[in-house]
């Protein structure tokens, strides 16, 4: 585990998707951090963390843009990235993807402050949470990345599990990937659709009003073939979030491990965040 | 629109083929959950996994001093041993065994590297009859087709598919879906030439260096029957399968049926160490190994890759595979398909023939979770996505032959705007990126999904409104 002193400042990696298509799941992320007492600073030069040229074998390229990432987190606080592929690819393959080069020292540091943002808020900070709103059944999908790569498969659930009002359905081949894969969809399209179809449906057949994710290539994969079938064959739309926009919404944040202004109790009604 | 690869166009068959597709849901959605109930301690099975990555780590390690120990002891017990760099080599030495014998026919045991030989249609060619044993072999063998699978080699056919085969090659036994009946039928054709066939083939999951011992697991006792009724066995392997000890041979086993048909143990587990010697009744007089290399050795020499050769062709990646499960194992168009298939093909191959299947992977890591030889397959398909565009020389056959000038200009200009913020943040966003990375396609994404929506303000722009810290 962790030796992280009390982390009152993070660095916060937005993510290239986030940053285009979902900026909503960013901007919950920084405010769900901002009310469990965390400082956040969000360097604005940030662009990609280079993974879609890393996958696709253009190494060089990759690395070229990851050298101005890693430049962009001097203070040894963590760095928190709200997607397991992203993330994934900051902690396990800058190293490789750096290995023997002058700057392998700062990737290494870089990769060893790396968390995905519902492990920094289970695993670091130990966020209690209550949920507010009315009684909603969601169904999670984790990505293959936050599961296998950053081994934080259970995240969603723990931070989901402590809302009361909340119902989790599981979907059949719940741990079968959703087919984005990044460049993968687009340069295997068809096996890509077949993936993606069978994931919205297996979502759609519990029943859940709201699918939940950590990882916006997922997400956008998913609910875009949600909506193709509401608009192409008039199926039932499950919403989509990010894992951050559900929790802003939803829940209330009590306490985390380090207390730092939050309300010890759920009983103390004063929010010290809004000060 | 460019003309699709027969890869894709096989790709495309596969999916619109609803009965395929759902023969191998079924058939993986339950080999995946029987392995998971053969392992029911998480922990011990991670115990296991690097276990057998040891031993066959030390197996690779120390493989050309491991190959002349085995060479020397088979040799000792009067197993003969053929070399072979080449599949031409490996099909000539089977040849001369056969010739020597003047034999007209083999009857054949399971083996992937006989069909990595094209062993079958090399003899048909001669006149040579090859008849498959194994039962799933034997379906596919009447009907024309490869293995889709490699442990299963007819796990694509349901037995309402089998039944219509064996009506059709078979007319004089009663149509019949049962699968006890279809299987007796196929065990009444083959028990004759069991008896009747000179030479029997066979191939080798694991070879002992420090005993001369061939080991082969099967469930249906025809690897048993090839190897110990005809007066002569050939047995075909790649250079890879040595192991060091005797008391290596159990846990691998272990793992490897677990992993592969969720069984604790085969029903047969043959270990051949000899020839049938003086005074015993049966066996065969002779016994052959021929080792195939193959493009083995250059695997080898690289440090990663070498991870290829640590396979045990349990087929747990196959079986795991989303992939798979969907395109099933014909559309690879290779011997060996599923990860380990697009691993090992494109280096044994090259990736002018194979680069693609590099290609076919979502990198969803559920085959390296469970491969019993913690085989890294997602990182070795990043690598050899890499070994297909890039530009220096690498030991990889065909290395830098899939690069594209256009594809690697737009990922010139990805990294150029992504290193420079102002550039990037004006334009040259993630979202428009991956439409303008393959313009002529992204058709293929609307086909079944809406186009991702690109917002109004960036989180750059958001974040900086709200006067979030920049340092």
């Amino acid at each position: 585990m962790t030796t992280l002193l009390q982390p009152d400042s993070v660095y916060f990696y937005g993510t290239c998707l986030i940053d285009s298509v979902y900026p909503n799941a960013g901007v919950s992320a920084v405010e769900l951090l901002q009310r469990a007492g965390i400082r956040v600073i969000y360097p604005q030069a940030q662009t990609c963390c280079g993974q879609p040229a890393w996958n696709s074998g253009y190494r060089d390229e990759a690395r070229e843009v990851a050298r101005k990432q890693i430049a962009l987190f001097p203070k040894d606080i963590p760095i928190v990235v709200p997607s397991g592929s992203c993330g994934g690819m900051m902690k396990h393959h800058y190293p490789e993807l750096f290995k023997g080069e002058p700057d392998e020292a700062m990737a290494l540091q870089v990769a060893g402050r790396i968390y995905e943002f519902t492990e920094f808020l289970v695993d670091v900070l130990e966020i209690k949470l209550a949920g507010k709103g009315v009684k909603t059944d969601v169904a999670i999908h984790t990505s293959c990345s936050a599961r296998r790569e950053m081994g934080v498969a259970d995240k969603i659930e723990q931070l989901v599990g402590q809302l009361e009002n909340i119902t989790v359905h599981e979907q059949h081949h719940k741990k079968e990937c959703c087919g984005f894969g990044g460049t993968f969809a687009i340069k295997e399209p068809e096996i890509s659709a077949s993936m993606v179809t069978d994931k919205a449906d297996a979502i759609r057949e519990t029943g859940a009003s709201v699918m939940i994710t950590q990882d916006c290539g997922c997400m956008m994969n998913i609910s875009g073939a949600f909506e193709y079938e509401n608009q192409h064959h008039a199926l039932r739309m499950p919403q989509s979030k990010h894992i951050a926009e559900f929790l802003l919404e939803r829940s209330e944040v009590l306490c985390t491990k380090y207390d730092i202004n939050v309300p010890e109790t759920s009983d103390t009604t004063e929010d010290a965040t809004h000060g | 629109m460019a003309k699709l690869s027969d890869f894709r166009v096989r790709v495309e068959d596969a999916l619109a083929n609803e009965e395929v597709r759902g023969n191998f849901r079924k058939a993986m959605d339950g080999l995946m959950s029987r392995r998971l109930d053969q392992f029911p301690d998480e922990a011990e099975l991670e115990r296991l996994r690097t276990q057998a990555m040891a031993i066959r780590s030390n197996s690779l390690d120390n493989l050309p001093d491991l190959l002349e120990k085995l060479e020397t002891n088979l040799t000792k017990n009067g197993i003969q041993v053929h070399w072979a760099e080449t599949v031409e080599e490996a099909n000539q030495h089977v040849l001369a065994i056969m010739n020597k014998h003047n034999a007209k026919s083999m009857i054949k045991g399971k083996s992937m590297v006989s069909e990595e030989m094209g062993l079958n249609h090399f003899m048909e060619e001669l006149g040579i009859e090859c008849l498959e044993s194994d039962l799933g072999e034997f379906i596919i063998q009447l009907d024309g087709e490869m293995p889709s699978h490699i442990i299963m080699p007819a796990i694509h056919k349901n037995k309402r598919q089998i039944a219509k085969l064996f009506q059709e090659k078979f007319p004089d036994i009663p149509y019949t879906e049962d699968v006890d009946e279809l299987t007796q039928t196929a065990r009444k054709i083959l028990r004759e030439k069991f008896f009747n066939a000179p030479v029997g083939l066979s191939g080798v999951n694991f070879a002992v260096a420090e005993t001369g011992t061939l080991c082969l697991v099967e469930n249906e006792g025809n690897g048993r029957m090839s190897t110990t009724v005809p007066p002569v066995h050939i047995a075909v392997t790649g250079i890879e399968k040595v192991v060091e000890k005797l008391s290596d041979v159990p846990p691998l086993m272990s793992i490897l049926t677990r992993s592969a048909t969720a069984q604790p143990i085969t029903t047969y587990v043959n270990m051949i160490s000899s020839p049938r010697k003086e005074g015993e009744m049966d066996g065969p007089k002779e016994v052959h190994l021929v080792l195939l290399d193959n493009g083995r050795s250059n695997i080898y020499s690289d440090p990663e890759l070498l991870a290829t050769l640590r396979c045990i062709r349990c087929g747990a990646c196959i079986n795991h595979c989303p992939v798979y499960v969907r395109v099933g194992g014909h559309s690879y168009g290779t011997v060996y398909p599923g990860p380990i298939g697009t691993v090992l093909e494109p280096q044994k191959d090259g990736l002018k023939a194979h680069g693609e299947l590099a290609q076919a992977s979502s990198l969803c890591g559920a085959c390296g979770e469970v491969c019993p030889v913690r085989i890294p397959l997602p990182s070795l398909i990043n690598r050899l996505r890499y070994e297909g565009v890039r530009q220096d020389q690498s030991s990889t056959k065909d290395s830098g032959s899939r690069r594209k000038t256009a594809e690697a200009l737009t990922w010139k200009g990805w990294s150029f705007a992504a290193q420079h913020p102002l550039i990037y943040n004006t334009g040259a966003s993630a979202a428009a990126s991956f439409r303008k990375l393959m313009p002529s396609k992204m058709g293929a994404w609307t086909r079944v999904r809406t186009a991702p929506p690109i917002a109004a303000k960036t989180l750059h722009q958001q974040l900086k409104a709200k006067g979030i810290d920049n340092e």
